[in-house]
């Protein structure tokens, strides 16, 4: 989502599985999100299109898992945004993963730990509690950690967006 | 589209698709999605800020022969020349201009350059599969390719793909974001594919054919196809005029 060397920039790096463990090797991670201030440069947000103040920031990034099923994407943590009903959104990346064997794209979402707005974000709170978990990356030496379980005993939460 | 008198944020909807309108997820004559379709029911995820924006792509991205797959390199590929063009438009029927559509397919006969496709069919070096579009004002899009052709794969017996194009499209919001296949009128393969009837209903089926489009033909260089591609459609919403509807 930014050109390598950005500051602040962080690797967010994940392997995607099936329900049997098998590495899904032929997958495609897309993911979109707001800039650090919580804005998006698009007309569609009432707060008005703004371009982000970090240089060469997108918002999208796209990535192609390898022969491990591992993908990797490079950003700079998201802000938080506000929503119609007067809540507050933490900070999150919103996920789309197509492959082989999925007919239609999944989405999910990725969220940040340590993040003192998760506790009241209401897509959290939507969630059964038992899965929520699966919506959190890690830290990792280099950003954060992002697995996705298709199927299974931990099986990410997929949305009907 | 701004915010009411009262602070509050008020943002487009788009409208959900009919349940028929796309295909289980799990559909096990389609084997590869036994392992890999989610078995939870999915979340419901209400379309706020995140999901009613998504990537601007702008056409500064896009090189003149982007969408020739015919050009891209030094001679041309083999096969049948055609022209795929329609419009991108939304479930009311409004073009979805200045977006921007990727295609990828098979060679004339139907081997994909990619790593995991290893088949006894030839690769064509003049011929990469990939192109990419942006819709115009009236949301017009057109590539120039060749007829890709059937190819098998081992989910069944004797399996074989119709030919199809992949289609992939961005629209105005990430809500919008659809991966489609485009096939062609009468194809012999459809009746034992279990991708193109994991989509259960028939019209919804139909949408995914392309037309023969004589009109569209270039005499003496390439037959032609018309593929519309509808998106979902807005919600009405209080700030939208009712005249603002074209």
């Amino acid at each position: 989502m930014v050109p390598e060397g950005t500051p602040g920039a962080c690797w967010i790096r994940g392997r995607i599985v099936d329900g049997t463990g098998e590495p899904v090797v032929d997958a495609l991670v897309e993911s979109w999100q707001a800039d650090p201030d919580g804005r998006f440069d698009h007309p569609d947000d009432p707060r008005g299109a703004r371009p982000s103040t970090v240089p060469g920031f997108r918002g999208f990034g796209r990535c192609e898992t390898d022969a491990q099923g591992r993908y990797a994407l490079l950003t700079v943590k998201p802000g938080a945004l506000p929503t119609p009903e007067g809540e507050t959104e933490a900070p999150h990346l919103a996920l789309s993963v197509f492959a082989r064997g999925l007919l239609h794209r999944l989405v999910t979402r990725v969220y940040f730990p340590d993040e003192a707005g998760n506790a009241t974000d209401p897509l959290l709170r939507d969630v059964d509690p038992a899965r929520r978990d699966t919506l959190l990356a890690s830290p990792a030496p280099d950003g954060y950690t992002f697995d996705i379980c298709l199927q299974g005993e931990h099986e990410t939460v997929f949305f009907a967006v | 589209m701004t915010q009411d008198t009262t602070g509050k944020l008020v943002l487009p909807g788009y409208r959900r698709d009919d349940v028929d309108a796309h295909p289980p997820l799990l559909s096990p004559g389609y084997k590869s999605t036994v392992t890999r379709a989610p078995r939870q029911p999915l979340t419901y995820l209400p379309q706020r800020l995140t999901e009613i924006t998504g990537p601007v792509l702008g056409a500064g991205r896009l090189g003149e022969l982007d969408h020739d797959l015919t050009r891209q390199h030094d001679g041309e590929p083999l096969g049948q020349r055609i022209i795929v063009h329609g419009r991108v438009l939304d479930g009311d029927g409004r073009a979805v201009p200045h977006t921007l559509v990727e295609i990828w397919q098979a060679n004339a006969a139907g081997r994909y350059r990619h790593t995991l496709d290893n088949w006894p069919a030839p690769l064509d070096p003049n011929f990469t599969g990939v192109g990419r579009a942006m819709t115009d004002a009236q949301g017009r899009y057109e590539f120039v390719t060749v007829q890709p052709g059937a190819y098998p794969w081992r989910n069944h017996d004797n399996a074989w793909r119709p030919a199809h194009i992949h289609f992939s499209l961005f629209g105005r919001a990430f809500t919008q974001r659809l991966v489609a296949q485009m096939y062609f009128p009468g194809d012999p393969l459809f009746f034992q594919d279990p991708i193109f009837n994991s989509v259960r209903d028939e019209q919804a089926r139909q949408r995914m054919v392309a037309r023969y489009d004589h009109a569209t033909t270039r005499p003496e260089w390439a037959l032609a196809y018309e593929f519309d591609i509808v998106l979902r459609g807005r919600d009405a919403t209080p700030f939208e005029d009712e005249d603002d509807d074209e």
